[in-house]
């Protein structure tokens, strides 16, 4: 099969694989259909996760056909056409039972803090991903959900994490009518975090940025107040102006890429001492009220970073953090798009090839051609 | 303020806040945005993530575990585990020196640096041992094609001006050092 090939920091090419193969009872293969590129892929392939291994496939957002199932899944049969949650979970683990799915502690050998997750280094378990035309998919029998007839695919692979990411964002800010929202990221999942913030009820939505089209889109799509942090001066300063004693609910939606301080920049992105560049996560914590709320959905590395943890104490601050936990949200957020009040293929601008895999990652790393969302389409979709 | 003196960022934000919203930067009326405070919950403050103790079993691995995936290749494992989680991933086990360097990192907890510092350096041989063993299956690299700057139709195109442009580099080298040494 053809498929997605990391040989190392912006260098991906498509290869021939061998075909996955059931390795468990509770697996399955899928044939994909669909496959993005997520911010957080970005990561890896700009080399900053520990473990992100030569040879590997990347892909956590995926959905297609279920082609052979283990004989301990029986509540789906080849043909049926699925999305799968990119965390690899058990359901039946202490933190599955809490709806933690993205904790599952039966899928990740590498590390304890994050379950598995499809092709996203060994640090999160050493799976191959969803960027190729087939893939194993572990607990067949508790994470994919079969597509609604009426679903567009384009919309059901952003239920496998860009969209049930941004509203467990939105969710974790404890939103209380007439809040007022900072997101932090025009990117995929700052957009939908800043248009969940309105479904739970927020009074005022900001969202902060610097790549132009991306406030352009975001003011249109959430909708939401947008600024460009080059133009804000301090963008603590600015936001304490112009709500007066801060916003309710900052949510970091940028992870280890951020901009905007050239010390995070070198000490994080270029010499990679912190784990990532966490400047949202210092705007978050220093603009956000006293007692307000700070939710993180933005990725960052499992070292450490330089944050301002002295002003959380200061400032009472709590602070609400996880991979999300797809399959928890999957029945309201189905319902939330067929009714119309969540768009997810509204945020996809390319449509590309897996052939084409390396230009896709040029494309949306450089932030090129207005990309905000690439789908992958493989050639047996 | 004079033009010759540039404002502070503070100053910048006083200037900046004292026109939003405006034309540029509107409000957003909440009643026109659909769907508007369907969600909204007094009762999700605290949210989630927290703790279920209806959903609790007690302290401990008390959950009858997943049968466990026997694997066919090395997986590495973290001392923080008391046993295998039942499922692993099996892609690119642990080979040559920059499988030394993981094997060596996962004596340490992800509690130390020194796990995930040693990681990195694996990852960055690794990078070296994926061009040497392109090498050694007759693939002549293409950074070109493979950072994506062409279409992968064009990455033979690329391939070759890849090779024409390291080429001239070793020649106009070769012949730079030539002539400083006469």
């Amino acid at each position: 099969m053809r498929a997605m090939d990391y040989r190392g920091p912006r260098r991906v090419r498509v290869v021939d694989k061998p075909m996955p193969k059931l390795e468990h009872p509770r697996d399955a293969i899928v044939r994909v259909t669909r496959s993005c590129i997520c911010g957080s892929d970005l990561h890896l392939y700009h080399g900053m996760v520990p473990d992100t291994r030569v040879g590997m496939t990347f892909g956590h957002e995926f959905c297609g056909v279920v082609e052979e199932v283990g004989s301990g899944v029986e509540n789906l049969k080849a043909g049926d056409h699925v999305l799968v949650p990119f965390n690899i979970a058990c359901g039946q683990c202490h933190f599955c039972k809490q709806g933690l799915f993205g904790n599952c502690h039966e899928s990740n050998a590498q590390a304890t803090a994050v379950g598995g997750i499809f092709g996203y280094s060994h640090t999160a378990g050493g799976y191959d991903g969803g960027q190729a035309e087939y893939v194993r998919v572990p607990y067949a029998d508790f994470g994919p959900t079969i597509i609604p007839d009426w679903m567009d695919p384009d919309d059901a692979v952003l239920l496998t994490d860009v969209v049930p990411t941004g509203y467990q964002a939105a969710e974790m800010g404890g939103i209380q009518k007439g809040d007022t929202v900072v997101v932090f990221g025009a990117g995929p999942v700052g957009l939908l975090a800043a248009r969940s913030a309105w479904l739970f009820g927020a009074g005022r939505v900001i969202v902060i940025d610097h790549v132009e089209y991306r406030l352009e889109f975001a003011r249109t799509y959430c909708p939401a107040e947008v600024y460009d942090f080059r133009e804000i001066g301090d963008p603590v300063v600015f936001l304490k102006k112009i709500t007066d004693i801060g916003p309710d609910v900052c949510i970091d939606a940028v992870g280890a890429d951020a901009s905007g301080n050239a010390w995070h920049t070198l000490f994080g992105k270029k010499l990679k001492l912190e784990a990532g560049s966490a400047v949202p996560l210092h705007w978050a914590i220093n603009s956000v009220k006293k007692g307000g709320v700070v939710s993180i959905v933005g990725v960052y590395g499992p070292t450490g970073n330089m944050v301002p943890i002295g002003n959380v104490v200061n400032k009472g601050i709590t602070i609400r953090a996880n991979q999300a936990s797809v399959k928890r949200h999957l029945p309201k957020l189905i319902e939330h798009v067929r009714e119309g009040r969540i768009d997810p293929k509204g945020i996809i601008t390319h449509r590309v090839p897996l052939e084409d895999v390396a230009e896709a990652y040029h494309l949306f790393s450089s932030k090129l051609d207005g990309c905000i969302k690439p789908v992958l389409i493989p050639s047996a979709a | 303020m004079s033009k010759d003196i540039p404002m502070t960022q503070s100053e910048q934000a006083d200037a900046a806040a004292d026109t939003a919203p405006d034309a540029k930067h509107p409000r957003i009326d909440p009643q026109t945005v659909i769907g508007w405070g369907v969600d909204a919950d007094p009762e999700n403050d605290p949210t989630y993530p927290m703790r279920d103790r209806s959903k609790d079993d007690g302290p401990g691995m008390n959950w009858t575990p997943p049968v466990a995936q026997v694997a066919d290749v090395e997986i590495l494992q973290s001392v923080e585990y008391l046993r295998r989680p039942a499922t692993v991933g099996q892609s690119t086990p642990p080979s040559g020196l920059s499988g030394k360097i993981r094997r060596a990192a996962f004596a340490y907890s992800e509690s130390q640096w020194g796990h995930w510092l040693l990681l990195m350096l694996a990852d960055r041989v690794n990078f070296v041992e994926g061009i040497v063993d392109d090498l050694g299956k007759g693939t002549l690299p293409n950074p070109v094609a493979e950072m994506g700057l062409v279409k992968s139709s064009n990455a033979r195109v690329a391939g070759v001006a890849t090779l024409a442009v390291a080429g001239l580099a070793v020649f106009g080298l070769v012949t730079l050092l030539r002539g400083r040494d006469r």
